[in-house]
């Protein structure tokens, strides 16, 4: 029987930007069990740099709105970027925390006719790959196992705050690379690994050359460790190490979301994974 | 002397009161300057801004661009041999530089854009086609194609305070 547990939060890159993301998710987890419920009329995260940098008050009511959303199906949610993953939980977090807060929050809800009980987990699908899953289940499903040379990107929110998280260690984690292993491809080390893509906090909006010097030097470490792809957990470190590649000629390193990996090693057909939508052109 | 800075504890107490709770824990060892991958190649000084913020530096702080230098990474936060938090702190004061209006236009689109759809980037044909190609729905189910949920998600932007804020759709 299908498990019902997760409802799918969508974000805005990945449905706007790199739908394959969204559809790989979902034929990647309906592969593996899992009747992913929609979240009907979710809005953005909101973002945790930008619009949590304008204002707290409004980020926190609008994510507990989304959490909202989810809680009312009886439903932990599933995220496929590290920038709504660090959104919600972390408002989820701060509402459990403090009964004043969640109080305050939810007469703003009432006047939209919604209500948050503060039920909700909120999951990374990369993290609960590895740790509902596991290496036995995900292997059984991958009948395309893939031999690349790959470099991993965690991203800044998938693992920090650790002491919120405790996901893996924030500094030399392993958890992206083992899921990178199982679909029998390598992650090569490469220097400065656990540095941000750059485009966090709104400093892509407000300043795309600023983000730009964190990205090419990424890239650069990357070309140097001579890996051919790019793997990420975050549609919006995603786009940053994709579309800045317009702006950084020379290095042509292909980058894949974690799903869209994952699509291909079990096998899922590549119109599935709507590589059309990349800027750097993904041969695979 | 003209460039004696004064402190005003009364702006530090307001980051404390917003939940900055950690910031007189700060003792300027420097770990989040040595961490932080915005300072390598600017003059941003997550030290010096943490300080600034522990005296109440206030005009300092609130219009300069130093306030905007951080991705949100929390490799300083990791760190931290105090346990400040010191991406929580440079939240609440950019809280406190939007409310005086120091905010710069490129991001304040990106608030507009969540006015109006309920979304930070907006919907482009070419991804409306691949969607549609890919078996999903052409518009994703969210605020996007949904009036009531984008009414809904406005009524509570309007409740905050976040219209204003940012002057408008």
């Amino acid at each position: 029987m299908a498990n019902d547990k997760f409802a799918l939060f969508l974000g805005c890159i990945a449905p706007l930007r790199y739908p394959g993301i969204e559809k790989a998710t979902r034929d990647v987890f309906k592969a593996l069990g899992y009747n992913l419920k929609e979240m009907t009329g979710a809005g953005c995260c909101p973002a945790p740099g930008v619009i949590r940098s304008f204002n707290q008050a409004t980020w926190l009511a609008l994510a507990a709105r989304n959490l909202a959303i989810a809680e009312k199906q009886g439903c932990d949610i599933l995220t496929i970027c590290n920038g709504c993953y660090g959104s919600l939980f972390d408002a989820n977090h701060m509402l459990n925390e403090d009964p004043e807060l969640m109080k305050k929050v939810n007469t703003i809800l009432k006047e939209v006719g919604m209500h948050y009980e503060g039920k909700v987990q909120v999951r990374h699908f990369a993290e609960v790959l590895f740790n509902d899953l596991g290496i036995e289940k995900v292997k059984q499903k991958m009948t395309n196992p893939l031999n690349l040379n790959v470099a991993a990107h965690y991203g800044c929110h998938f693992t920090r705050p650790s002491k919120l998280k405790h996901i893996d260690d924030p500094e030399r984690p392993r958890m992206l690379d083992e899921l990178i292993e199982w679909t029998g491809s390598k992650s090569v080390p490469y220097a400065d690994k656990m540095m941000c893509c750059g485009a966090g906090g709104g400093v892509r909006s407000r300043d795309a050359k600023f983000a730009l010097s964190f990205t090419e030097t990424k890239l650069k470490n990357i070309k140097a460790a001579k890996a051919d792809y790019i793997i990420d957990v975050c549609p919006f470190c995603h786009l940053q190490f994709d579309r800045s590649q317009r702006d950084l000629p020379g290095y042509d390193i292909p980058v894949i979301h974690l799903s869209q990996l994952y699509g291909l090693a079990m096998g899922l057909p590549k119109s599935s994974l709507g590589l059309e939508a990349h800027e750097v052109k993904v041969n695979l | 002397m003209s460039n004696v800075k004064i402190p005003d504890p009364a702006f530090a107490q307001s980051i404390i009161d917003a939940g900055g709770k950690t910031l007189d824990l700060c003792y300027q060892c420097g770990t989040c300057t040595a961490s932080c991958p915005s300072g390598r190649t600017t003059a941003f000084r997550t030290r010096q801004l943490i300080r600034k913020a522990q005296l109440g530096l206030k005009d300092d702080i609130l219009p300069s661009e130093d306030l905007w230098m951080c991705t949100t990474c929390y490799s300083c936060v990791e760190r931290c041999p105090r346990d400040v938090d010191i991406v929580d702190i440079i939240i609440l004061m950019r809280n406190m530089a939007v409310a005086k209006g120091y905010m710069a236009e490129d991001l304040k689109k990106v608030g507009r854009s969540l006015l109006k759809i309920g979304a930070t980037v907006p919907m482009a044909d070419n991804i409306k086609q691949l969607r549609v190609s890919m078996g999903l729905s052409a518009e994703p189910p969210t605020t996007a194609g949904d009036p009531k949920a984008m009414a809904d998600f406005r009524k509570i932007m309007e409740i905050t305070g976040f219209d204003k804020l940012i002057g408008g759709q």
